[in-house]
C-alpha cells in the first residue's frame, strides 16, 4: 500500500543520498520526493510517498531511523493527515476557439489559476490533494496538454503526532 | 598555535588512544604518512594489499572490542577497501577508515586516482562523511570512533582531500559529541524485562540463543549467570561463539545450518527462545515457516532494526545485551531462589535434549589412511588446552572450527560471517595478533581462502606477527564442492583448485617454516612443530579431499530436518568415480 513518509533530517550533504539508497537498494521506487528547510534552517523536511509492502516499508523506516543525520520519522498514513502537491500546467488553447473558455470553466470548477497566458496557451496552477490535482489533468487532456510538472507531495499531520525522537520512535 | 591537518589527524588518532593502524600511502595521504613516521605512539603497519588493512583493523577490533583503524589512498587505495567495510558492516565490527581524497577543488573532475569514496561506501558503513573543512577534521575524527564503537557497532570512512591535510587550524580535541539524531538506547523497558523473566520462569522447554551483540557488549558473565539462575540450555550463532564456554553442560554449542543436531532440535521444540543479541539470520532459522513454530520469543537488541525482521518477538526489548541482563538477572535472582528445583523442573528438557545429542553427536571416522579434517581441528584443540585465539577463513574448514575447536573465552573465535569473506582469516588473525602479541593466535583456513590474502606473509614477517597458519588443504572449494556433490550431481565445476602451490616453498620464499602432514600420523608431530616455533608457521595438513561437513540444514530446508551423512548414492554421481578412487587407495587425485 501508498506510505507517506516524512523525515526530518540535519542540512548536510549526503543526507539525501542515504535517505533515497534505503529505498532503492530493496528495489522500491519513491513515487514523489519534495525536500525543503524546515523553521530551523539546519533542519530539512524529507516527505517521500511510495508504495510497498507494509512490512518492508516498516523495515525501511527502522533504518532510516538509523541514519545518523536522521532527527525523525514519521509515517503519516497511520495518521490523520493532510496532503497537497502543486501543479503547473500548460495547455494548447488554438486547436479549438472555444477551448480557451473551456479551460477558464474548468480552473473555477476546481479553483485553479490561470498563472500565465500567451495567444495559443494557458498555464494553470492547481494545489490540492492528488485526487483533486489529476481530476484537473484529465479534464485539461482533451484540450492538449503541452507540458505538465508537479512538485510531488507534502504532507501534515492534523493533530500533534506521537512520534517522540528516535529511538522510542520504535514501539518497542 | 596552528595545526596542519595531518598533525590534527595524528594528535586526534592520540587522543582516541589508537595504538596502531594498518594501510598503504599514496599521493594524497603522504602527508598524513609523513606526520605519522615522525611520531611513536601510533604504530603504521604497513601491509601488502589494503583488503589485508581492512581485514587486519576487523580481526584487531573483534579480538579488542575497540575500532580498528585503517588508512588508504584515494582511488584504488579506497576501492580495495570496499570488501573490508561490507564485511564490518554485515558483522557489525566497530572500524574506522580513513580514505585520501583528491583535493577539493578538484572532487567531480575526474582527477587522477579519484573516486566517489564516500558514495562507493554508503551502503556498506554505517557512517561516513567527507571532511571539507580542516576545522571540522577533530570534532569528525572524535564522532566516527564514537559512532563505530557505540550502540550497534560498525564501519565509519571519513573521506580526507589531500588540501585539507596542508591546511591549518586550531587544534581542539572535544572532549564529547553531540549528534542531534544518533543516541542508542542501551537501557531496556522495565515492564517488558520484567514480562520476559515471568516467561522464563514458566517456561518448560526454553533456549537461551546468543549472538554476536552479546560479545559487543562484553556480556559473557551476565549469559553465564542467567543460564545458570534458570538452568536453561545456551546455543549459540557462529558469530556469538565464545559468548558462553563451550565446555559447559548447558551449552548445545552452535545452530543453524552446519550447527548441532540437538540444538537445531531444542531450537524447533522450544517454548520460548529467548534471542541475545543474535539477528534470526537465514543460516540460522533455516525455511522461515517451520522455523520453532511454538515458541514464544524475547529479542534483546540494540537495533530496532534487527527485532521483528525475520521472526516475530513477542517480548520485545531494545537495549544493551549487557545492561538488560542485568536487569533481568536481578528479577530473576529474586524469582528463583532455588537452582535445584529449577533443574527439576526442567529435567525433561535437559534429557530430550541429551538424548537428541546422543542419537545423532558430531562424528567422522578417521582411519589411518587419509586425514580427516575434524581430526586435525579436535587434536588442535587438544593440544593448545582451549587457550589462544582463532580466526578462520570462509568455507567448510571454517564450519569444521565452530563444530569442533570449542572456544571458552569471548573474543576469540574471529570469523566473518554474513558477508562470508574468503581472504578474511589471515589478516584478520595478523590484526588479533598485533592487539595481543603474546597470545597464541591461530588462522584456521584452506588453500581457497589463504590464497585471496597470502601477501599478507610478508607483513607477518617483517612485523613480528608470529600467527600460525593451519591449512586444511583439500585442493578444492571445499564448500562449493560439497554443494555439487549434495545437489549438482557431482559436478565439480570450478571448485578444482588442485595441489598448487607447494605451500611449504611459499613459506620458504617469506622465510617461514613449514610442516606437512599427509597421513593421519603426522598430524599431532606437525601441530606441535608448528607451535612450538616462535615466528609464523604453516602447517599443511593435506586432509581427504572429499569430506563433506554435516550436519547441514540443505538451503531452504527446515531446522528439524538436517541431513546428517552423505547420502547413499553420493559415490556413483559425478565427481564420485575420482572420490572412489581415493577411497580405495587413501591417496589424494593429483
Ligand atoms: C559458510 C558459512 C556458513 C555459516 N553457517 C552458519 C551456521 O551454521 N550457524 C550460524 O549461526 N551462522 C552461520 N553462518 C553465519 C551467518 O551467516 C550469520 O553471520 C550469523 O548467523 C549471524 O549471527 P548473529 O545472529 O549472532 O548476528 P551478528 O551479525 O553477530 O549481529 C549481532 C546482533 O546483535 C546486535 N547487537 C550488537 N551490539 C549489541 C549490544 N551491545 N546489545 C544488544 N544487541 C547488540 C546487532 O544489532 C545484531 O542484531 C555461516 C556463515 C558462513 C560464511
Ligand atoms: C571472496 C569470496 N568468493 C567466493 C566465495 C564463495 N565460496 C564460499 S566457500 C568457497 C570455497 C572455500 O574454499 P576453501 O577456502 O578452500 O575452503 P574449504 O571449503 O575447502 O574448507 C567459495 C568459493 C566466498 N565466500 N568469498
Amino acid at each position: 500500500m501508498e506510505h507517506i513518509i516524512s523525515i526530518l533530517v540535519e542540512n548536510k550533504f549526503g543526507v539525501l543520498a542515504r535517505v533515497a539508497g534505503l529505498f532503492s537498494a530493496r528495489g522500491y521506487n519513491i513515487e514523489s520526493l519534495s525536500v525543503a528547510p524546515t523553521l530551523d534552517p539546519e533542519t530539512s523536511m524529507i516527505t517521500i510517498v511510495t508504495i510497498g509492502d507494509d512490512k518492508i516499508v516498516e523495515q525501511i523506516i527502522k533504518q532510516l531511523n538509523k541514519v545518523v543525520e536522521v532527527l525523525k520519522v514519521t509515517d503519516l498514513t497511520e495518521t490523520s493527515h493532510l496532503d497537497r502537491e502543486t501543479a503547473l500546467i500548460k495547455i494548447n488553447t488554438n486547436a479549438k476557439p472555444e477551448h480557451r473558455d473551456e479551460a477558464i470553466r474548468i480552473c473555477d470548477i476546481f479553483r485553479a489559476k490561470i498563472v500565465d497566458s500567451s495567444p495559443t496557451t494557458y498555464t494553470i496552477e492547481i494545489t490540492g490533494d492528488v485526487e483533486k490535482v489529476e481530476a484537473l489533468i484529465n479534464l485539461l487532456k482533451p484540450l492538449g496538454i503541452k507540458e505538465l510538472i508537479r512538485t510531488g507531495r507534502i504532507a501534515i499531520s492534523r493533530e500533534v503526532a506521537k512520534v517522540a525522537s528516535r529511538p522510542q520512535a520504535v514501539k518497542a | 598555535m596552528k595545526k596542519s591537518g595531518a598533525e590534527i589527524f595524528v594528535e586526534s588518532l592520540k587522543q582516541e588512544g589508537v595504538d596502531v593502524l594498518f594501510g598503504i600511502p599514496g599521493g594524497v595521504v603522504l602527508k598524513l604518512f609523513d606526520v605519522l613516521h615522525q611520531q611513536k605512539d601510533v604504530e603504521v603497519i604497513l601491509t601488502r594489499h589494503e583488503q589485508g588493512a581492512a581485514h587486519m583493523a576487523e580481526g584487531y577490533a573483534k579480538a579488542t572490542g575497540r575500532a580498528g583503524v585503517c588508512l588508504v589512498t584515494s582511488g584504488p587505495g579506497m576501492t580495495n577497501i570496499v570488501t573490508g567495510l561490507a564485511d564490518a558492516y554485515m558483522d557489525s565490527v566497530p572500524m574506522v577508515a580513513f580514505t585520501g581524497q583528491v583535493s577539493t577543488s578538484l572532487i567531480g573532475n575526474d582527477a587522477f586516482q579519484e573516486a566517489d569514496n564516500v558514495g562507493i561506501s554508503r551502503p556498506c558503513t554505517k557512517h561516513n562523511v567527507l571532511v571539507k573543512d580542516v576545522n571540522d577534521l577533530a570534532r569528525t575524527i572524535k564522532e566516527a570512533f564514537y559512532i563505530a564503537n557505540t550502540g550497534r557497532p560498525g564501519p565509519v570512512l571519513v573521506d580526507i582531500p589531500k588540501d585539507i591535510t596542508t591546511d591549518k587550524a586550531e587544534f581542539k580535541y572535544p572532549d564529547k559529541v553531540s549528534l542531534r539524531g544518533y543516541n542508542p538506547t542501551y537501557e531496556g523497558n522495565k515492564y517488558q524485562i520484567k514480562q520476559a523473566a515471568e516467561e522464563i520462569m514458566k517456561a518448560k522447554k526454553p533456549v537461551i540463543y546468543v549472538g554476536g551483540g552479546a560479545l559487543f557488549s562484553d556480556a559473557a558473565d551476565e549469559i553465564l549467570e542467567m543460564a545458570e539462575l534458570t538452568q536453561i540450555p545456551v546455543t549459540m550463532t557462529l558469530m556469538g561463539l565464545g559468548s558462553f564456554p563451550g565446555t559447559h553442560p548447558l551449552s548445545m554449542g552452535m545452530l543453524g545450518m552446519h550447527g548441532s543436531y540437538w540444538s537445531n532440535m531444542a531450537m524447533h521444540h522450544a517454548d520460548l527462545l529467548i534471542a541475545v543479541g543474535a539477528r534470526f539470520d537465514d543460516r540460522v532459522t533455516g525455511k522461515l515457516a517451520d522455523f520453532s513454530p511454538v515458541a514464544r520469543v524475547v529479542h534483546i537488541d540494540i537495533d530496532p532494526t534487527s527485532i521483528k525482521k525475520n521472526v516475530h518477538a513477542h517480548i520485545p526489548i531494545v537495549g544493551d545485551v549487557r545492561t538488560v541482563l542485568k536487569q533481568l538477572n536481578i528479577i530473576l535472582r529474586s524469582l528463583d531462589g532455588n537452582v535445584n528445583e529449577r533443574k527439576q523442573q526442567l529435567k525433561p528438557w535437559h534429557n530430550q535434549i541429551e538424548e537428541w545429542k546422543k542419537a545423532h553427536p558430531f562424528k567422522y571416522q578417521q582411519d589411518d589412511k587419509a586425514i580427516k579434517p575434524q581430526y586435525v581441528i579436535e587434536k588442535l584443540f587438544e593440544m593448545t588446552h582451549n587457550e589462544g585465539i582463532v580466526a578462520t577463513d570462509v568455507g567448510q574448514h571454517q564450519m569444521w572450527a565452530a563444530q569442533y575447536f570449542k572456544g571458552k573465552k569471548p573474543r576469540t573465535f574471529i570469523t566473518s560471517g554474513g558477508l562470508g569473506t574468503m581472504g578474511f582469516g589471515f589478516p584478520a588473525a595478523l590484526g588479533a595478533q598485533r592487539a595481543y602479541p603474546d597470545e597464541l593466535v591461530m588462522c584456521i583456513t584452506s588453500e581457497g581462502s589463504f590464497q585471496m590474502n597470502l601477501q599478507e606473509l610478508a607483513t607477518a614477517v617483517i612485523y613480528k606477527l608470529p600467527v600460525k597458519i593451519v591449512m586444511l588443504n583439500n585442493g578444492h572449494h571445499g564448500m562449493v564442492r560439497q554443494w555439487q556433490d549434495l545437489f549438482y550431481e557431482g559436478r565439480y565445476a570450478s571448485s578444482v583448485l588442485g595441489k598448487i602451490p607447494d605451500f611449504l616453498k611459499l613459506g620458504e620464499a617469506y622465510g617461514i617454516p613449514g610442516w606437512r602432514a599427509e597421513k593421519p600420523a603426522d598430524v599431532e608431530s606437525v601441530i606441535r612443530e608448528g607451535l612450538k616455533y616462535k615466528g609464523p608457521a604453516i602447517m599443511d595438513f593435506q586432509i581427504y579431499p572429499f569430506e563433506n561437513c554435516y550436519p547441514m540444514i540443505p538451503a531452504g530446508g527446515a531446522q528439524h530436518e538436517m541431513v546428517l551423512e552423505d547420502p547413499p548414492d553420493l559415490k556413483t554421481k559425478g565427481g564420485g568415480s575420482k572420490k572412489m578412487e581415493a577411497d580405495d587407495e587413501g591417496v589424494l587425485p593429483a
